[in-house]
């Protein structure tokens, strides 16, 4: 006579240590729940990341064979999250509490609106049983916990529903009770996306005697907070890591990286400071770093220093440009060579350059501002006269060319070749040869 | 010749000169060194990197995303990392306040992980594109227990580029955080730059445990205390575990103090014992010299020109621009102070690093300049010091 014998190669992911829960405590049988899910789908433990974070129920990565990671509190979904985008094909089950729902609460939404192929098991017992009893954010309104002495007066968190409605692949609520928990655990793991089991459980040593809670408690308190049991949501939505890659394989990139090889040059005899100030929108930075990209061709050395308001649309906008004979080792500028001040706002960020000015230098300002006292040469730029109309976007162009021509701070055909490249190198000669012929006030 | 706009440069292509900035040379770092995961959330001034690395490593075949917050973020690199990837974030000073647990994660789980932090001027938000260097003892100290990590600090956008890739070796070694810190002016100021400075360094592959033997690992181990044992990675033909909490050899939690002790001294002295091996400096010196200017980041660029003006006046002065600020290299500032009078120390902060240089040179006069309101330390300033 022969026994037929089960050749499953796991029949089970357990180890041999023993839970640490407390006695009634419902923990224990989730992670049975759990387990008898993971054999069912012949799931080998190197095959599987158990991802825990902070609570009781961040000690359940200890009491399997699965691979796992232990980290912060709420931070469970995160370190997942990495997993699973580099390695889709492994099975990451996070296991955290009703406490990791608060703290981490933006990676649940993230990970339920990217869908990404995760499962998470919320062993959700109302409260903190490891730091003492104090409310989460499922403890229902009314009960007590030694941080609401007076009943809860917070709103509980319907978990399913906030991941649900957000884009998780599979939601699912019931209590470590149900017969049908761990079908619904595989069926979680097995689903193409982010998939969330609220899982109710008793803890005996806080909730429980708090509020005289028990197994009967829970599916009253279900039905009197409105919420159903049983899977909620399912939804088909593309599963981040996978449609990823399917992207990313349709991609291609290259870093801006402006190369020039320089020119025999004319001799520098020295570090020259071109400063263009004017207004957001200006295209002040482009007009700026066609100076410094003339100033490499000539066979020198450069640096542009943008400063800005953080809302990049509106106020000033200031490009500070270095020409050096050698490599420009502080960006710093005092005083500027030629500043050019195209509009009212640039006027307003160009105080303390005018103060620092000499005779020796010069300022191209846009006519019709009210420059104050300079030591200075002044030019003033009559934009108006151009014959047409100049926009305020071309403006800095136009005087930008004006000084470079008047004060050939770098080699005019330089400044003209780099400005005639790239897509807009047409309008830009355009507006080049009609900010030379500016006229002066 | 005509520029080359929105091409992709290979640090094999010979070019000459190029007009580029520190972040995008952190960028091509990183890519040199093979990096192929990068977690971030956006803040001025790092989000230039944010974005360069989300648009080139699809292609590349890497994963970049844009975490939920800056503790996602982190906690997807260090996730990612357990799987064998090279990874890489990069943020700013208030983003370093948010990634300071996980640092501690990474420290504690031994993650080769490399933090780009580009500075701005603080406290709080601070303003977010003025340039300071005020978080150099922030990344040192900024997570609990006072367990060190590794930081460089380039001062030109080349070594941007040279120190990043240096960053992911370091990370590799010693299976630790690594900063990268530069600042607002050197990540986003473009500048000229010699194509040949960006020279690739060697960054060495992760010394890997076998995991797809068909025995089982050999445990992880703490002693010898000063040694990095091969890591352990998810996806092999063997569970690993990995935990933030004080943990025995097969990585379960204890308590157990000789366990702990053992633990505990290993993470520090992987790195202590280390540190002529991760000691970067620049010197400049000058026979007869009797002041040494030190500085590091972009102020170590007013430094060297402080330096030529002065020679040039006749006034004799040495110059350590210090690459790796943690550990501190004790010895090559000792080195270079030798017959050195007294000390100028440079920073854009209240004198953070000064306090190093005081300690490892209690016998000779430090000076500092501390500058915390938004400028650059102008080399004049600096020459004005030099006797």
């Amino acid at each position: 006579m022969t026994t037929p014998i089960s050749i499953e190669p796991h029949p089970t992911l357990r180890n041999e240590k023993d839970y640490p829960f407390c006695p009634g405590c419902g923990h224990g049988s989730v992670l049975d729940s759990l387990n008898e899910a993971m054999v069912r789908l012949e799931l080998e433990p190197h095959e599987v990341v158990i991802v825990s974070d902070i609570g009781c129920s961040g000690l359940s990565d200890q009491y399997f064979r699965t691979s796992a990671f232990h980290g912060l509190h709420g931070r469970s979904i995160t370190y997942a999250s990495g997993i699973k985008l580099a390695r889709p094909d492994l099975t990451v089950i996070v296991i955290m509490g009703d406490g990791g729902t608060g703290i981490g609460g933006a990676h649940l939404l993230a990970a339920a609106r990217r869908n990404i192929g995760i499962t998470v098991l919320v062993l959700n017992n109302f409260n903190f049983g490891m730091t003492g009893g104090q409310h989460s954010t499922t403890t229902p309104e009314g009960f007590v916990t030694p941080t609401t002495p007076g009943g809860n007066l917070e709103h509980p968190l319907d978990i399913v529903a906030t991941v649900g409605v957000n884009g998780a692949a599979y939601a699912h609520r019931g209590t470590n009770f149900d017969d049908d928990i761990a079908d619904r655990m595989a069926e979680g793991i097995s689903t193409d996306g982010f998939a969330l089991l609220d899982v109710w459980d008793l803890c005996t040593a806080y909730f429980v005697p708090n509020n005289k809670f028990s197994r009967r408690k829970i599916d009253s308190t279900m039905k009197d907070l409105g919420l159903d049991s049983g899977v909620l949501y399912r939804q088909e939505r593309p599963e981040f890591a996978t449609e990823y890659r399917r992207q990313a394989a349709a991609h291609t990139a290259g870093l801006r990286v402006d190369v020039v090889e320089p020119a025999v040059s004319p001799t520098l005899e020295r570090r020259f400071h071109f400063v263009v100030a004017g207004s957001a929108g200006g295209r002040v930075r482009s007009a700026a770093r066609l100076v410094a990209t003339a100033a490499m061709q000539a066979g020198w050395w450069s640096a542009q220093r943008d400063d800005y308001p953080i809302t990049v649309k509106t106020g000033p906008s200031l490009s500070e440009v270095i020409i050096s004979p050698e490599e420009v080792n502080y960006s710093g500028v005092d005083r500027p060579d030629v500043l050019v001040i195209v509009s009212e706002d640039g006027l307003g960020k160009s105080a303390a350059f005018l103060e620092k000015m000499t005779g020796e230098d010069t300022v191209f300002v846009a006519a019709g501002l009210a420059l104050p006292d300079t030591a200075a040469r002044v030019v003033s730029v009559d934009l108006a006269g151009a014959g047409r109309p100049i926009p305020s976007a071309s403006r800095a162009l136009a005087m930008v060319a004006h000084a470079v021509d008047r004060t050939g701070a770098v080699p005019f055909d330089r400044f003209e070749t780099v400005a005639g490249q790239g897509a807009f190198g047409e309008k830009n000669l355009d507006l080049v040869a009609a900010g030379v012929a500016l006229n002066e006030a | 010749m005509a520029s080359s706009r929105g091409s992709t440069i290979t640090a094999t292509e010979t070019v000459e000169r190029e007009f580029t900035d520190g972040a995008t040379a952190i960028v091509r770092g990183a890519l040199a060194a093979g990096c192929d995961f990068f977690a971030g959330y956006p803040i001025t001034p790092a989000s230039s990197i944010l974005m360069m690395m989300l648009q080139n490593l699809p292609a590349r075949g890497g994963i970049g995303i844009q975490g939920e917050d800056e503790i996602a973020s982190i906690g997807m690199c260090i996730g990612a990392a357990m799987t064998g990837s090279r990874v890489m974030t990069a943020t700013s000073g208030p983003g370093i306040s948010l990634y300071s647990e996980n640092i501690g994660v990474a420290i504690m789980g031994e993650v080769p992980l490399v933090i780009v932090d580009v500075q701005r001027l603080g406290p709080s938000t601070g303003a977010a594109t003025t340039t300071a260097q005020g978080d150099v003892q922030f990344v040192r100290w900024g997570t609990g227990g006072g367990y060190p990590v590794i930081a460089l600090a380039p001062s030109t956008v080349t070594e941007c580029y040279t120190l990043t890739m240096r960053a992911f070796d370091l990370a590799e070694r010693f299976r630790c955080p690594v900063f990268v810190l530069v600042d607002k002016e050197l990540a986003l100021t473009m500048r000229t730059v010699d194509s040949g400075g960006f020279v690739d360094a060697s960054v060495r592959d992760r010394p890997l445990v076998d995991l797809s033997d068909t025995a089982p690992p050999e445990e992880y181990r703490y002693e010898p205390a000063a040694d990095v044992v091969p890591m352990q990675v998810y996806g092999g033909d063997h569970p690993v575990r990995f935990t933030g909490s004080t943990h025995d050899e097969q990585a379960f939690i204890t308590k157990n103090p000789a366990v702990v002790g053992a633990l505990n001294e290993h993470l520090i002295r992987k790195i202590t014992d280390h540190v002529e091996e991760i000691a970067m400096v620049k010197t400049d010196m000058e026979e007869c010299a009797t002041t040494l200017l030190v500085s590091y980041g972009v102020t170590a660029g007013s430094m060297r020109d402080a330096v030529a003006t002065a020679r040039v006046a006749g006034t004799p002065v040495s110059a350590l621009t210090v690459q790796s600020l943690w550990p501190v290299p004790d010895a090559a500032i000792r080195d270079a102070a030798a017959g050195i009078e007294r000390v100028v120390v440079a920073e854009l902060n209240p004198g953070l690093y000064a306090r190093e240089i005081e300690r490892v040179l209690p016998d000779v006069e430090v000076l500092g300049i501390a500058r915390t309101d938004g400028r650059l330390i102008a080399p004049s300033e600096l020459v004005a010091l030099i006797k």
